[in-house]
């Protein structure tokens, strides 16, 4: 598909404008953060991905052997915790949104770069203060901190634990802020809300639960921490405090935390899907505005987190209704994504590969989440394996399909470099078929009631268990091939044309990787997203606008 | 912090040094600085909509204790506290209405009396602070609340332990709030740094409106802390 020129001379870009670390951790520059972005949360991907494997490693027998219960605790809390607030919310946003919400609206940066570092700098913070918590002892609590467990019995590291937490929050809040103002102030001229590329509507919807979320989370935290010190008796029921009031705000954010993973990855795997058919998505406004319903919808189910913690029957049903609700705009973005693909030319490049596997398994996770929010379904596979299986087929087999589809697609513009092509389709392959080996069997055991958090389990259950650790084992292959084939091919890789995929969108039409400022000059935009069908027909005037 | 002037104006049209590199023009900056601003006053909400809600429902459990507790703060503090608070409001405003007709002396005036006013709320909560201090009312190993009747029901005492659930949100909330006024005196040390340059002109205050929409956010949380927090069931 590559058509465009390669240059022979290598332009000033915005990789090898400066170099020198101030000019990297004094940079405003989103390109660079986002890659500042894209090294931090690697190496957080590879501590939770440590834990997991320990954890694995454990449920290999039924007797617990490996490691100690007291270690188990740690490894399944910190497992979450890394990979959900300092893996999964950042991943496709900061990294990904950050370097391409600029370019896909035709900007020259965010609308302020400097709260842009400072997001970065507040996360770093936040990292720091993780690593040393689980250096110095750790946490036992489950990623979920719940009282009065975690605010008067556990002897672990809570506070610590929760103020890293805290403060990588901030980060969150703050690259929220930044694409809400960006998205709405710095469009370039012509570039209308109905021409915007899918993926800026899955972030802006992002954002919002991200600014309005986040802080509730945060001001959750500081009552713990503050219990903790001080034995105020917000949420304990021996001073007459209430622990469901904890999880009532717990879940408010956390639950919507969850469209903060999956949405941008919706709008990661929107944007392959289109290119690689060669058509216009099916449905624009329909897809642009189920991402708005689900993160207004997102925050209105949170407690099917606790249909069995006692909550009053009514609520349970009012909650219950709601979250089959969220999935009406769930499947409206499946079926149109299937609808786009229906009579498309389909190339299958490793991207479109990463984007297949996330439509399989958003799917199943999809429609498994609809078991769990049936009350009666619920009170049987609740605190199973069955949840576990459920949320990391939307967080695992969602997210991280749309994280790596996504790097895979964008790699020669954030890079310059072309990746191995066979390596990409081999690994995305294989993270398929290892993720799969690893989690459905825990669907089964959920659903034959092996709960989730225990150290050893019953017999019976060990062909399974051993079943999920060989696929972990596969699945641990898959994530570290693009790893390496990345890192190889920003020395030996092909230099990327300005767009070897022939996509639309407006980050295609300035060189790999691209100036400082993006654009050579300003954009201006007459065109609807994904007409694929203008550019294949030979009308790629546009398509040289700047370049 | 939004838009800081001290940067480079690569590819601005006008001569404005405040203008940064990546907006096309100066209104789209002023803009896009108080969106931001609103947007981040928008997760101050919900920052502090978990407290209000936490205090709800308790409020709502506890009430005769809540009111006991909330009867044993010094409310005439509170009331001159509010009063000072609408104060500062006001000179933020005619900060912002002297930099629009360029009067640089009355924008340092007004700028100057309105960290006096945010450096007197936080003396008096200081006060306030002091005396729950002395009356061991402070949320922990020394507190007591021992034998305090419940207003209207003079022979019943309030729970000592819902007291204390009262004095811990009442501290958090108003300490959170206390914090808020506190940053707010370093950005409007900040402005009034700026203003003495002459920074300010009829056609460049945008500092000065988003510093004035974040204290203006910050008395308003103080207008709903003060009856929630000192008027519960206060009748002679």
């Amino acid at each position: 598909m590559a058509t465009a020129t390669v240059q022979p001379v290598e332009r000033e870009n915005y990789l090898n404008k400066e170099y020198g670390v101030g000019s990297w951790l004094l940079t405003t520059d989103h390109k660079r953060i986002a890659l500042l972005y894209l090294i931090s949360i690697t190496f957080f991907f590879f501590i939770g991905g440590f834990f997991a494997l320990l954890i694995r490693l454990e449920l290999l027998t039924p007797a617990g052997d490996l490691v100690q219960a007291d270690t188990y605790n740690k490894l399944f809390t910190q497992h979450g915790q890394v990979m959900v607030f300092f893996f999964l919310i950042p991943s496709i946003p900061a990294v990904l949104g950050n370097f391409l919400v600029p370019m896909m609206i035709g900007a020259k940066d965010l609308a302020f770069p400097k709260i842009n570092l400072l997001s970065w700098y507040l996360y770093i913070i936040g990292g720091i203060m993780m690593v040393h918590c689980m250096l110095t002892g750790g946490v036992d609590t489950g990623w979920t901190f719940y009282v009065p467990f975690s605010t008067a019995f556990s002897n672990t590291k809570v506070i610590e634990a929760g103020l890293a937490i805290f403060v990588a929050g901030f980060s969150s809040i703050l690259t929220g802020l930044n694409f809400i103002v960006t998205i709405h102030r710095m469009r370039a001229p012509g570039m209308t809300w109905s021409r915007l590329p899918l993926f800026i509507w899955a972030h802006y919807a992002t954002s919002v639960i991200q600014i309005l979320g986040t802080p509730v989370i945060a001001i959750t935290l500081v009552l713990v921490v503050a219990e903790r010190a001080l034995h105020l008796g917000i949420f304990d029921p021996k001073l007459g405090g209430d622990p469901l009031l904890f999880q009532h705000l717990f879940w408010f954010y956390s639950h919507p935390a969850v469209y903060i993973m999956i949405l941008p990855s919706m709008g990661v795997v929107t944007e392959i899907i289109a290119c690689f058919s060669r058509k216009r998505i099916f449905g624009y406004s329909f897809v642009a505005f189920s991402s708005i319903a689900i993160a207004v919808f997102g925050f209105l189910v949170w407690a099917h987190h606790m249909f069995v913690a006692g909550i009053s029957v009514y609520a349970a049903l009012v909650f219950s209704l709601l979250s089959y609700a969220v999935a009406v705009p769930s499947a409206v973005k499946v079926f149109n994504w299937t609808a786009t693909l229906y009579k498309g030319s389909i190339h299958y490049d490793a991207p479109m590969l990463y984007a297949f596997g996330f439509l399989g398994l958003f799917t199943m996770g999809g429609l498994t989440g609809l078991f769990l929010s049936a009350l009666g379904i619920d009170m049987h596979v609740h605190d199973t394996y069955f949840v576990i299986a459920h949320f990391h087929y939307i967080m695992v087999g969602g997210a991280l399909m749309g994280y790596l589809g996504g790097m895979h697609f964008w790699w020669p513009k954030i890079s310059g470099r072309l990746y191995p092509e066979g390596w990409a389709r081999l690994a995305a392959l294989i993270v398929f078929l290892g993720f799969n080996l690893t989690f459905f069997p825990q669907f089964i055991l959920g659903y034959l009631g092996m709960p989730r958090r225990y150290y050893q389990y019953p017999q019976e259950f060990q062909v399974l268990n051993v079943l999920s650790t060989a696929g972990a084992t596969v699945l641990g292959v898959g994530y570290l091939l693009p790893m390496i084939y990345f890192l190889w091919s920003m020395r030996y890789g092909k230099p990327a044309p300005d767009n070897p995929w022939n996509a639309a969108g407006l980050e295609w039409k300035t060189p790999s990787p691209p100036p400082t400022f993006n654009f050579e000059e300003e954009p201006v935009v007459t065109w609807e997203a994904y007409n694929y069908d203008e550019i294949d027909s030979g009308q790629k005037q546009e398509a040289h606008v700047v370049g | 912090m939004l838009s800081d002037s001290q940067t480079m104006a690569v590819h601005g049209e006008t001569n404005n040094p405040a203008l940064l590199h990546h907006f096309a023009t100066e209104e789209q900056q002023k803009d896009a600085s108080n969106f931001g601003m609103w947007i981040f006053l928008g997760t101050e909400v919900m920052f502090f909509g978990g407290l209000f809600c936490a205090y709800l429902i308790y409020r709502g459990w506890y009430f005769g204790d809540f009111g006991a507790a909330s009867k044993s703060i010094d409310a005439t503090l509170g009331a001159t506290n509010t009063a000072v608070l609408i104060c500062s409001s006001l000179t933020v405003v005619l900060a912002i209405y002297a930099a629009q007709t360029a009067r640089r002396g009355l924008l340092l005036l007004m700028l100057a009396l309105t960290m006096l006013f945010g450096c007197a709320f936080l003396g008096i909560k200081g006060v306030e602070y002091k005396q729950k201090f002395d009356e061991h009312h402070v949320p922990g190993a020394s507190f007591s609340f021992d034998h305090v009747p419940i207003p209207g029901h003079p022979d019943q005492y309030a729970n000592p332990r819902h007291a204390q659930i009262f004095f811990a949100l009442y501290f958090i909330m108003t300490g959170l709030h206390a914090l808020h006024m506190i940053i707010g005196l370093g950005i409007f040390t900040w402005l009034f740094w700026m203003a003495w340059k002459g920074r300010f002109t009829p056609e460049y205050d945008t500092p000065l409106e988003i510093g004035g929409l974040y204290w203006h956010f910050v008395d308003i949380v103080w207008i709903y802390l003060f009856p929630l927090l000192y008027l519960i069931d206060r009748h002679p």
